[in-house]
């Protein structure tokens, strides 16, 4: 399955960083690209409940998305669906991927790791069929790149 | 961020998911170009399995052919593997930025918080 995984110790306790998850007013503060201030954002933060944002970039374009709570554990997980949205429709070529939140208190804060999964179906299929997990190690190392988060395949 | 070729990568991914094309593909990082007689040496297949390859490779842009005389020389072309980089890491460009403005957000919050929990402390009569 083709993942991305990043991990961010905060300063804060665990309640603050939920509500700055879980809430419009929270999540308007901080989603987006570039520095500049969501269009908007919908949060029904329960189970089965929707969600939708939508943000500009520097470009001029906005991106929209929209997705579902899948699952809401107060204050320390949270699972929701994503799906990219182009004039009101989904966009087919992305299909859903899944956003899973784990928020765990450690010494002075929490350290929270987001994991935005099944990226990519095809690619996921691929990689059961063929087992290519390496081949992005291999793209990696090709590029020189350097990379704070962790991706796999 | 979302305007990317689909189709294309589509090809590199598919070109990636075999190991004999991975092979070629780690070999011509190494040694720049190579000729596809020295390419095919090293693998058990005859040199016709290895030519479909170097075209399925071909296809997704992540080589190219030149001939030079008789042989036919490969070389790697890294343009098609970083557009399938970018793809991976668009998603990395969009969540590490937002993940710094969410820890930032979260921090002022318990900055403020905690004041106003220490000017509470100090307001309370001291035998209450």
């Amino acid at each position: 399955m083709t993942s991305i995984t990043l991990v961010r110790r905060i300063a804060a306790r665990q309640s603050i960083v939920f509500e700055a998850l879980t809430t419009a007013d929270g999540v308007a503060g901080w989603w987006g690209v570039d520095d500049l201030p969501v269009v908007v954002a919908e949060v029904d933060a329960r189970v089965g409940g929707a969600f939708r944002i939508c943000f500009p970039t520097l470009d001029g374009e906005e991106h929209e998305a929209c997705g579902e709570y899948l699952e809401l554990i107060a204050p320390s997980r949270l699972v929701m669906s994503w799906r990219w949205v182009r004039g009101g429709v989904p966009e087919e070529l992305d299909g859903t991927s899944r956003i899973e939140m784990e928020l765990k208190p450690v010494d002075g804060g929490v350290e929270l790791t987001v994991t935005h999964a099944d990226l990519r179906n095809d690619a996921s299929r691929i990689n059961h069929e063929h087992g290519w997990s390496a081949s992005l190690a291999r793209l990696s190392r090709l590029l020189g790149a350097s990379s704070n988060a962790q991706i796999s395949i | 961020m979302l305007n990317y070729q689909h189709r294309d990568l589509d090809r590199v991914f598919a070109a990636l998911c075999d190991p004999t094309r991975r092979a070629i593909l780690a070999r011509l990082e190494r040694e720049e170009t190579l000729s596809i007689k020295a390419l095919a040496a090293p693998f058990a297949i005859k040199l016709p399995a290895v030519m479909k390859h170097l075209d399925v490779l071909g296809a997704a842009g992540l080589v190219t052919r030149s001939k030079h005389g008789r042989t036919v020389d490969v070389r790697l072309s890294p343009e098609r593997l970083r557009e399938a980089a970018d793809w991976l890491r668009r998603y990395e460009r969009f969540w590490s930025p937002a993940l710094d403005r969410l820890a930032a957000q979260a921090e002022a919050k318990e900055a403020e918080l905690r004041q106003s929990e220490a000017s509470e402390d100090q307001s309370e009569p001291p035998d209450a």
